[in-house]
């Protein structure tokens, strides 16, 4: 095995869930601001999937989706994708810009429209980041969001190509935003790169050498 | 669809007709479809990167182009197909992110595509038609049949090649 992910403990994984559920908290909040309604997460699940796998958790590799990518660079460079199906990027287009309910759909998405889904990314993506980084002391600084409409295993796979070359799987933190009953509103995803995991667990004071 | 085979990332398969080969949604990533006209026999890799000079240990040869065209033709081999009787079509290497910051993920669909082709011609395959590059994902199905090549997008159309 190439990968280092399959040494994990039992309270490594917990710690990193722990993690998740911090940084997920405030991002949720933050949500919930921007579209002045109350967002519900999951509890995050923490994951070391094949790549084959990882289309399957977002609804299959031809599910329809709004991809929002940030790399992140620092003491523990990673990534992190926001997931949002389409219906739901379009229902979330309405809220964050004030239109009245079923207004946006996949074939009149405006600049406008997805700049303030980029927006959501950005806010989401650092409000994670602070907790993560007050947690750890560890810095981030993180990139422009990119943004990808397509099938989901297409806009997932040329992330997925980074940690192609070190092994078959990644390592996901992964949360789920819920808007009252209404449903998925996204799938966050955190891909520490290969050895950043390790910082990040120094950091909080579980190393796997410690 | 009980006909097709389902071809995963960093994956190869064989199939004869009826059998169907299926990849969903190659973004970077490319589909390579080898077949042989006289055997009617086919095979997908569904590749992720470019080269494998950088991986370590033994590692899964389907996901990289260089190791993943040699794998396919040693096991294309081993089913008495001979080399130079194969052709080839091919799919993918998208750029799916649209960012004003350039960095490598931006760039590995059309260095997926560049490899690719260098590596079918280093082994004398010819390549009889491609559907690469873009800002669109891609499902493809190839019939070891005729040899076609369908490509379907979400907002680009729908091709056979």
């Amino acid at each position: 095995m190439n990968d280092d992910y399959y040494s994990l403990t039992r309270l490594q994984l917990d710690v990193l869930k722990e993690i998740g559920n911090i940084g997920a908290g405030n991002a949720a909040t933050a949500l919930a601001q921007m579209i002045n309604d109350k967002v519900d997460m999951s509890i995050p699940e923490v994951g070391i999937l094949a790549f084959n796998e990882v289309a399957e958790l977002v609804g299959g590799a031809d599910a329809h989706v709004i991809g929002i990518y940030l790399t992140v660079e620092g003491e523990a460079p990673a990534n992190i994708l926001f997931l949002i199906a389409m219906d739901r990027a379009c229902a979330l287009v309405d809220m964050l810009l004030g239109k009245p309910e079923n207004t946006t759909n996949a074939a009149n998405l405006t600049e406008l429209d997805l700049s303030a889904l980029q927006e959501v990314g950005n806010i989401i993506a650092a409000t994670y980041l602070n907790a993560l980084s007050s947690f750890t002391g560890l810095k981030f600084v993180w990139s422009v969001p990119a943004l990808a409409i397509d099938m989901a295993g297409a806009v997932m796979d040329s992330i997925l190509a980074l940690f192609g070359v070190m092994g078959d799987h990644v390592l996901l933190l992964k949360t789920e935003f819920k808007k009252n009953q209404t449903g998925l509103v996204g799938n966050f995803f955190l891909l520490p790169n290969v050895g950043s995991l390790e910082i990040i667990l120094s950091a909080l004071g579980v190393s796997k050498n410690g | 669809m009980d006909n097709v085979l389902h071809v995963g990332i960093a994956d190869m398969k064989i199939a004869t007709p009826p059998l169907l080969l299926m990849t969903t949604g190659l973004g970077s990533c490319i589909g390579i479809c080898f077949r042989d006209e006289s055997k009617k026999i086919a095979c997908l890799v569904h590749i992720m990167l470019p080269s494998c000079e950088h991986a370590k240990g033994s590692f899964n040869k389907a996901k990289f182009a260089d190791s993943g065209i040699i794998f396919a033709l040693s096991e294309l081999e081993k089913k008495g197909v001979i080399i130079s009787k194969l052709t080839a079509k091919i799919a993918g290497g998208a750029q799916m992110f649209k960012s004003p910051a350039e960095n490598d993920i931006m760039k590995i669909g059309y260095r997926n595509a560049v490899a690719v082709e260098e590596h079918l011609k280093k082994h004398n395959i010819r390549l009889l038609a491609k559907d690469v590059g873009g800002n669109f994902g891609r499902t493809i199905v190839f019939d070891p049949a005729n040899g076609a090549l369908n490509i379907k997008t979400i907002g680009h159309g729908e091709r056979m090649i």
